[in-house]
């Protein structure tokens, strides 16, 4: 017989809905799951007691026919978002305690729709990361590791894939920045979208990057973030940069046949010395495409190779202000050993953060510091309309994008933390769309060379979710990806 | 014309350039990027929304009244309104700063150049040129003196809308950077933009003085912050322009410095120079898109712009016949323009702007009170002046009448009645006094008739003494006139 636990969020709202079980059940299988966890560490805080009780009401409200679209489902929530009586620290030292007392808008809309609250999955320090070896709570293993070889589950959400590859969730939130979501999604063999910039609303999330940072759902199969994207999109008061833009109906998106459409291979991402593995996938991806009746056309995005120095200037500029708000006066970790107020900064900020934040906030302060701002965080601003431009050319041809979502697959712990650009280089297919606000979808394809998963990345036009959910159905649907 | 004051120093005569940044706290409901209140005096720590305390995760989100406030206020500045504006964060660590930086308007302000017509008194006037107007947020406030080992924070004022207004360099002395100041809390006040109380922190002054001999280029400047009267900045600016000076002809440079006035010394001391300036590291605010404002938004506001003290002041000496003087007087407050209004209905104005001015505003100061918090209102203060009109009282008693108004309250004529203030103007009854007073006092009577008029006077005191001040002192006047003549 199937656990519990292996069903997916539809199939968990079925079996809901058909009283096959109750979401207290669901629940409490899960959050044994969670409990006993001594390997993946992919949960850094739960509790147990609320999400039972929430549960018996989703049970009750299901009794009395009163049920909500996500009625009694568990859901994972990466430790960046606000949620109201939980610890929420973005897994650093310096909000190491903090309770916020407010919800964020995308939980407090999945809250709404009948969620429940899991628990707290892991991530790298403040998704500064692509590893998830930054958190201040330990590394996270992939569960696609071998014995005596583990294997990072990529970054910034890394909790959050790992659970849900792991099945210790049917979904888990993310958020993605740079590829926080799309690569550890690709790195662990789930699905994982950064919608269009704009869709969900950033209300309650920590901020790392500003005008980049995007909620979003990993998931394991394309229509199950669907389901979960469509409760948590929509425009929002509280957040002026969120998109006064009607939400369509994603879940329909993903039965939509794709026969005519354009897909693009853009040139610029075929690296050089790009690992045949990864190669191979791109390939298999574009020969299902093409099955599946969609012409395949070259397109080009010349700026691609300026996208990453590009990031590096604007996500750490953004963040050196963001950031600047833990301090040590109102909340959080606030250093015992200090003589004056320069002290309590340095000292709290010095213990508060890890290696990997305060690098990115002296980058950040450095390249807009005055006699720099312009070589550097001006000039990233040109480069990024350049290529914003970029894909604005590309999409007069095509419908989508379809790249690699990684270079390579999941890679061991400690492998790459030693030299930050080595890392960098990780997030180099995905940061274009991010810089775009485009949105971007990770499937599943294939393995690499050691038997773990790659992920193909589709890229959509800007508020056009609907085009990668139908895409990427075929392209699951292809590549039959087996979970573990 | 009026020629600027010029500073005489071991050398030579000095001229000097001075610019104001006024920050002008918007009269609004709710702060810049937040819903919380703004009021003043409200207990610490009770006015902080998650926004302004910068909790994990919060966003700003603009007020479109503190942009209307702004957008009128630059029309009041004549100046341009820009369509588009952005919202820049400066970067800067204090305890009082809870994002660690404040969002603020660099690059592209929500209002350019603009200027304004200021009185220099006698008539005189000057243009002063407006370089911009942004929005901005305020910090809190420490407070250092509510524990022995800890500063404490109140964050009530932390994202408070500002407006700053920053001045060309066009003043050239301490009188011509008061009338600035002056002029431009009238316009604010007048606009309903900013309650203008320096006292309370919502209007206060940074000036940038520099000194040059007459002709020559700008000297370096010196920026003096935070000034909180008009009487102070111009004080400080005296005391700045002179300390600038000996350092010159002491054969010395000045330094580009932030400066603190001290009132209680009255001198100026370095906060910090030009290397120890911060480097606030603006960038635009990636959590506020730019701020578009409509031409029809625009448009509006200057259509429902109000008569400013300019305009006000030309109509009170064309409609009511005032001097330049009292018009300016009248007009250089609101409230005192909109009291002289109801008062002078139906009355006359020349009579009615002439009683205020010399005896309510005098009284007013006497007793430091607004004009809202007086104790007599205009239509009370009307009744007297119809007293006045129809002769029951004299401009003397009217005076006293006043004066019991202001200090026990009631009514202009119940005191008449209850005191007998009455003015006497009986003919017949006043006649028969005086002859009593001549009888009484043939002595004098003599004296009089034998040259001696300055004792006219004198028998009009009499008369006023026998009547408790009540007699018309016109008809007593004539009585005693045709009496003595004899």
């Amino acid at each position: 017989m199937t656990k519990i636990t292996d069903l997916g969020v539809i199939e968990t709202l079925e079996g809901l809905k058909s009283k096959e079980f109750s979401s207290e059940e669901v629940v409490s299988e899960y959050l044994k799951l969670i409990q006993s966890d001594s390997k993946l560490n992919a949960y850094i805080h739960f509790n147990g007691e609320k999400s039972l009780l929430e549960a018996k009401k989703s049970d009750q409200r299901r009794a009395n026919n009163n049920s909500l679209p996500l009625d009694g489902l568990p859901i994972a929530v990466k430790d960046i978002f606000c949620v109201a009586g939980e610890k929420t620290s973005a897994c650093s030292k310096i909000l190491e305690n903090f309770i916020p007392d407010y919800e964020s808008t995308v939980t407090s809309k999945l809250w709404q729709a009948g969620g429940i609250y899991i628990g707290k999955t892991s991530m790298d320090e403040f998704a500064m990361g692509s590893s998830n070896e930054t958190s201040y709570f330990g590394e996270v293993i992939n569960p696609w590791s071998s014995d005596g070889d583990a294997l990072v589950p990529g970054g910034s959400s890394g909790g959050s894939a790992s659970a849900v590859a792991a099945k210790m969730a049917p979904i888990a939130l993310g958020t993605d920045t740079g590829g926080s979501i799309r690569q550890p999604a690709s790195f662990c063999g789930a699905v994982g979208i950064k919608p269009t910039y704009g869709r969900c609303s950033r209300w309650g999330i920590i901020a790392f990057a500003s005008s980049l940072d995007q909620a979003g759902p990993i998931t394991r199969s394309v229509k199950d973030s669907a389901v979960i994207l469509q409760n948590m999109a929509g425009f929002d008061t509280m957040d002026s940069t969120s998109a006064d833009i009607k939400v369509p109906d994603f879940i329909n998106s993903c039965s939509k046949p794709i026969k005519g459409m354009k897909i693009g291979i853009p040139e610029e991402y075929r690296l050089d010395g790009l690992a045949n593995d990864v190669q191979n996938v791109w390939e298999s991806g574009i020969k299902w495409l093409k099955e599946a009746g969609a012409e395949i056309i070259d397109v080009t995005l010349p700026h691609t190779k300026y996208a990453l120095p590009t990031y590096y200037i604007v996500a750490p500029a953004e963040a050196s202000a963001n950031l600047a708000r833990y301090d040590g006066v109102k909340y959080g970790y606030r250093s015992e050993n200090i003589k004056d107020l320069e002290d309590m900064y340095s000292q709290t900020r010095a213990e508060g953060f890890g290696a990997e934040v305060k690098r990115r906030i002296l980058i950040g302060t450095y390249v807009l510091s005055a006699g720099y701002y312009d070589a550097y965080y001006l000039r990233a601003q040109k480069v990024r309309t350049k290529i914003v431009e970029d894909f604005t050319m590309a999409f007069n041809k095509c419908d989508a994008i379809l790249t690699p979502t990684t270079p390579t697959g999941a890679f061991k712990i400690g492998e790459k933390n030693i030299d930050p650009v080595t890392m960098y280089m990780n997030d180099v297919f995905t940061v274009p769309a991010s810089l775009a606000g485009l949105p971007a979808i990770s499937i599943p394809s294939g393995l690499d060379a050691k038997g773990c998963p790659l992920g193909l990345q589709l890229i959509g036009k800007g508020f056009d979710e609907e085009t990668i959910f139908s895409i990427g159905s075929i392209l699951e649907e292809s590549a039959n990806f087996k979970n573990i | 014309m009026r020629e600027p004051i010029k500073l005489k120093g071991e050398t030579g005569t000095w001229e000097m350039v001075i610019g104001l940044e006024i920050h002008a706290q918007v009269k609004c409901k709710s702060k810049l990027f937040s819903g919380s209140a703004t009021d003043f005096g409200a207990s610490p720590n009770s006015q902080v929304s998650y926004v302004d305390a910068a909790m994990p995760g919060m966003l700003p989100v603009i007020n479109s009244e503190a942009v209307n406030q702004a957008i009128k206020t630059g029309h009041a500045l004549n100046a341009k309104i820009n369509n588009v504006s952005i919202f820049d964060r400066k970067n800067y660590f204090y305890p009082d700063l809870p994002q660690g930086y404040q969002i603020s308007q660099f690059k592209s302000p929500i209002v350019g150049e603009g200027w304004v017509i200021v009185d220099l008194g006698k008539g005189e006037t000057k243009k002063i040129g407006i370089e911009r107007l942004h929005l901005e947020q305020d910090a809190g406030k420490l407070m250092h003196d509510q524990h022995p080992k800890l500063s404490l924070v109140d964050l009530n004022r932390s994202g408070i809308p500002l407006m700053e207004i920053v001045s060309m360099p066009d003043m050239r002395d301490w009188e011509e950077a008061g009338a600035y100041l002056r002029k431009l809390r009238s316009i604010v006040r007048y606009i309903g933009s900013c309650d203008g109380n320096m006292d309370e922190g919502s209007l206060r002054c940074d000036a940038n003085i520099s000194v040059r001999r007459p002709g020559e280029e700008f000297g370096t400047r010196c920026e003096l912050k935070n000034i909180n009267s008009v009487k102070y900045m111009m004080k400080a600016v005296e005391y700045e322009a002179y300390r600038q000076i000996e350092i010159i002809e002491g054969g010395g440079k000045v330094l580009q410095q932030t400066r603190l006035y001290d009132p209680n010394k009255n001198e100026t001391r370095s906060m910090r120079s030009k290397e120890e300036a911060h480097d606030y590291r603006y960038f635009p605010d990636p959590d506020l898109l730019p701020l578009h404002i409509s031409a029809e938004r625009i448009e509006k506001f200057k259509q429902e712009l109000p008569e400013l003290s300019d305009q006000k002041r030309e109509r009170f000496q064309s409609e009511y016949g005032l001097s330049f003087y009292d018009a300016d007087v009248l007009t250089a407050d609101k409230k005192h323009a909109d009291f002289f209004e109801v008062v002078s209905k139906n009355r006359d104005a020349k009579f009615v702007a002439n009683w205020i001015i010399t005896n309510f505003f005098a009284m007013l100061n006497e007793v430091e009170k607004s004009i809202e918090n007086s104790p007599v209102k205009a239509d009370q203060l009307g009744e007297l002046f119809d007293l006045i009109q129809d002769g029951t009282v004299s401009g003397r008693t009217a005076k006293e009448v006043f004066e019991e108004m202001f200090t026990n309250g009631g009514s202009a004529l119940e005191i008449v009645k209850s005191k007998g203030l009455k003015q006497i103007s009986n003919t017949d009854e006043l006649e028969d006094m005086v002859k009593k007073i001549i009888d009484d006092n043939q002595e004098q009577v003599n004296k009089y008739r034998s040259g001696n008029e300055k004792l006219f006077g004198w028998f009009v005191g009499q008369a006023m003494k026998n009547t408790g001040g009540t007699a018309n002192p016109k008809v007593v006047n004539e009585i005693l006139l045709k009496l003595l003549k004899g």
